[in-house]
C-alpha cells in the first residue's frame, strides 16, 4: 500500500502544482503545456484507480482533442499582445464566494457518498467487481442510463449545429 | 520462455522485455531508414546507399554517427524550453505506445482491459510534438507546417477512428490480445471481413504518419522541411527517430487489428504446418546470400573488409539457425508430454509473424511514396471530410447492421457481413460520383 501512497500523492501533488502554473504564466502557450501536464496526471490517477477506461478516454479527448485545438488557436494569437494585457482581474469578492461554494459541495459529495466510496481497506475483491471495465462503463451508459445519456448528446449537438451557425453568420 | 521468467520479480521481468522492446525497435527502425533509401533507389533505377559496408548496410549507423556529432543550433528568439522539449514528446509518445502492442502470444510487455484506446491516445500526444516545434522555432515555415500537421491529424482521426471501431464491432473486445484472439477463434483475419475499414485504416494511417502522398506539413518544394526546418543535429534525429517509430506503430495496430496479429497465415489448416519452419528458411536464405556475396566480391585487397563483414554475418545467420533448431530434448526437464520438438523456433514464431506482417506494411509505406504524386491542400481536406469521414461511418452502420442479421436471423455470419461491405461500396461510388 506505501508505494501506492506514494505515486498517489506524487501525482496529485504534479497535478496541483501544474495547475497553479497554468494561471500564473504569462504566456499562454506554457500555460497550455502545464494544463497538459495537469490532465495527464489526472489521468494516471484514473489508471491507479483501475479505472482503465476513464484514463484511456481521459488522453484521447482531453488531451488528444480538446488541447490539441486549443494550442491550434494559441498559434494563430499575436503574443507580444497577450504579454502586455492584465492577466488578473482582481475579482476577491465573486472568486471567493466561488471557492466556498466548491468547498461546500465537495464536502457535502464525500460526507453523503462515504458508504459507497471504495477505501483501500476494502482490498482487492472489492476492486475485482469493477472489471472489466470498458463493458461496465458502455452496460451502464447505453443500459442503465440510456436516456439521461441520450439526452446529453442531443444537447452537444445542437450546441454543436449551434456554433457552426455562429461561425457562418459572421462570414456573410 | 516463460517457465524461464517465472522465477524473477515481475519488475525485473518488465524491464528486461521493455529493454528488449527497445533496442530491438531502435534497430528496426534505423533499418527502415536504409530500406527506404534502397527501396527508392531501386524504383528509380538507382542503387543507393552502396559504400558504407556491403552494399550499404552500415550506412544507418553512419547516419546516426554524423547526426550525433553535428552542431545543435538553437535560433534566436527561439522558445528554448519548448524547443528543447518538443523532440522529446514526440520521442516518448511513439516508443511509450509499444508497452501495449502484443508481438506474440508468450511476448507482450502488458495488456489491458481498454488497450486499443490506450494505443490510440499515447501515439496521438505525439502531435504537441509537432506544434510544440513548429511554434517554438519562432520562424514562418516550422509555423505553417505545425499548423498544416495538426489540421491533417485531427481530421484524419475521425476516420481512423470509424475504421477502429468496424473491427472492435467484430472482435467485441479493447484488449489488443483479445483482438488477436478473436481473430483465431474465428478462423478468419478481419481484412477478409472488413476491407472497406481496413482501406481506411491504411490511407488514414499514412495520413498520420505525414508520409508522401500526405506529406504536406514537410513539402519541400513550399515549406522547407516544415515543423522541424530550424532543427538540427541530434534534436533533428529524435524527430526522425520519432517518425519512423510511429511509421511501425501504426503498421503494428493495422497488423494487430486486420492482419491477425501473431497467427500464421492459415493457423487452422493443419496441412500448412510445414509454414512453422518459415523463419528457418529466413535466416538460411540470409546465409546463403551472405556467403555467395562474399565469393563474388572481386579479390582485390580493397574489399577485404566488406568479405570480412559479409562472412561475419552469415556466421551470425547460421549461428541463429542453429540456435532456432534446438531440439526439445536438450532443455532440462524435457520429459514432459507437452515439450514441443524445437521450443526456441516455437517460441519466436508469433514474434516472426508479426514482425514479417508489419514489413509488408512499411514496404507499402515506401512504395506509396515512390509512386504517388503529392496532394494539394484542399484536395487532402476533401478526401478526408467528404470521402473517408462519411463511407467510415457507413461502414460502421453496416458492418453493424451485418451482425445484427447474423445474429437475430441467423443469417450466415461472412455473407451477412459481405452484403454490408458491398451496401458500403454502393455507397462509396455514390460519394465519387458526387464530387468534381
Amino acid at each position: 500500500m506505501l508505494f501506492a501512497q506514494i505515486i498517489f500523492y506524487l501525482l496529485a501533488g504534479v497535478a496541483v502544482v501544474s495547475a497553479l502554473l497554468v494561471i500564473t504564466r504569462r504566456n499562454p502557450v506554457h500555460s497550455a503545456i502545464y494544463l497538459i501536464i495537469t490532465l495527464l496526471s489526472v489521468a494516471l490517477i484514473y489508471l491507479q484507480l483501475q479505472a482503465e477506461f476513464l484514463a484511456a478516454v481521459q488522453i484521447i479527448l482531453y488531451i488528444g482533442g480538446i488541447m490539441v485545438l486549443f494550442l491550434f488557436v494559441i498559434m494563430l494569437v499575436r503574443l507580444d499582445e497577450a504579454l502586455r494585457q492584465e492577466q488578473f482581474n482582481r475579482q476577491w469578492f465573486v472568486a471567493g464566494v466561488a471557492v466556498v461554494v466548491l468547498a461546500v459541495e465537495l464536502i457535502g459529495v464525500i460526507y453523503l457518498g462515504r458508504d459507497t466510496a471504495l477505501g483501500p481497506e476494502a482490498g482487492p475483491e472489492a476492486l475485482k467487481a469493477l472489471q472489466p471495465n470498458t463493458e461496465r462503463i458502455g452496460e451502464a451508459l447505453f443500459q442503465t442510463y440510456m436516456l439521461p445519456f441520450e439526452i446529453a448528446s442531443l444537447l452537444l449537438l445542437v450546441a454543436m449545429v449551434g456554433a457552426v451557425l455562429m461561425a457562418r453568420r459572421r462570414v456573410e | 520462455m516463460t517457465q524461464l521468467f517465472d522465477n524473477f520479480h515481475p519488475i525485473v521481468v518488465s524491464l528486461i522485455k521493455i529493454t528488449i522492446v527497445f533496442l530491438g525497435l531502435a534497430l528496426v527502425v534505423a533499418y527502415v531508414v536504409y530500406a527506404e533509401r534502397k527501396i527508392l533507389a531501386h524504383l528509380q533505377v538507382r542503387l543507393g546507399p552502396m559504400r558504407v559496408g556491403p552494399h550499404g548496410l552500415l550506412q544507418p549507423i553512419a547516419d546516426g554517427l554524423k547526426l550525433l556529432l553535428k552542431e545543435d543550433i538553437i535560433p534566436a528568439g527561439a522558445d528554448r524550453w519548448v524547443f528543447w522539449l518538443a523532440p522529446v514528446i514526440s520521442v516518448i509518445a511513439a516508443f511509450t505506445a509499444f508497452a501495449l502492442i502484443p508481438f506474440g502470444a508468450n511476448f507482450t510487455i502488458t495488456d489491458v482491459n481498454a488497450g486499443l484506446l490506450f494505443v490510440i491516445g499515447i501515439s496521438s500526444l505525439g502531435i504537441f510534438g509537432t506544434i510544440l516545434a513548429g511554434w517554438s522555432s519562432n520562424s514562418h515555415y516550422p509555423l505553417l507546417g505545425a499548423l498544416r500537421s495538426t489540421a491533417q491529424l485531427v481530421s484524419y482521426e475521425v476516420a481512423l477512428g470509424f475504421a477502429i471501431v468496424a473491427a472492435l464491432l467484430l472482435a467485441g473486445t479493447l484488449s489488443m490480445k483479445g483482438i488477436v484472439y478473436a481473430q483465431a477463434e474465428m478462423g478468419v483475419w478481419f481484412i477478409f471481413l472488413q476491407p472497406v475499414a481496413f482501406f481506411i485504416l491504411f490511407v488514414a494511417a499514412i495520413a498520420e504518419t505525414n508520409r508522401n502522398p500526405f506529406d504536406l506539413p514537410e513539402a519541400e518544394s513550399e515549406l522547407v522541411a516544415g515543423f522541424h526546418t530550424e532543427y538540427s543535429g541530434f534534436r533533428f534525429a529524435l524527430f526522425f527517430l520519432a517518425e519512423y517509430t510511429a511509421m511501425v506503430l501504426v503498421s503494428s495496430i493495422a497488423v494487430t487489428l486486420f492482419l491477425g496479429g501473431w497467427l500464421r497465415p492459415f493457423a487452422s489448416v493443419r496441412a500448412l504446418d510445414f509454414l512453422n519452419f518459415a523463419p528457418v528458411a529466413v535466416f538460411v536464405a540470409a546465409a546463403g546470400w551472405c556467403f555467395w556475396e562474399a565469393l563474388r566480391l572481386p579479390a582485390a585487397r580493397e574489399w577485404r573488409w566488406q568479405r570480412l563483414l559479409l562472412l561475419v554475418l552469415g556466421a551470425g545467420a547460421s549461428g541463429i539457425l542453429v540456435g532456432l533448431l534446438i531440439p526439445g530434448s536438450a532443455f532440462p526437464g524435457a520429459a514432459a508430454e507437452d515439450q514441443p520438438t524445437f521450443p526456441v523456433l516455437e517460441a519466436v514464431q508469433g514474434v516472426f509473424w508479426f514482425m514479417t506482417k508489419v514489413f509488408v506494411f512499411l514496404f507499402g509505406f515506401i512504395w506509396f511514396r515512390g509512386t504517388f504524386p503529392r496532394f494539394r491542400f484542399d484536395q487532402l481536406m476533401d478526401l478526408g471530410w467528404r470521402f473517408m469521414i462519411p463511407l467510415g461511418i457507413v461502414n460502421v452502420i453496416f458492418c453493424g447492421a451485418g451482425i445484427v442479421l447474423s445474429q437475430r436471423l441467423g443469417w450466415n455470419f461472412i455473407a451477412s457481413l459481405w452484403l454490408g461491405t458491398a451496401a458500403t461500396l454502393l455507397v462509396a461510388i455514390l460519394l465519387t460520383r458526387g464530387r468534381s
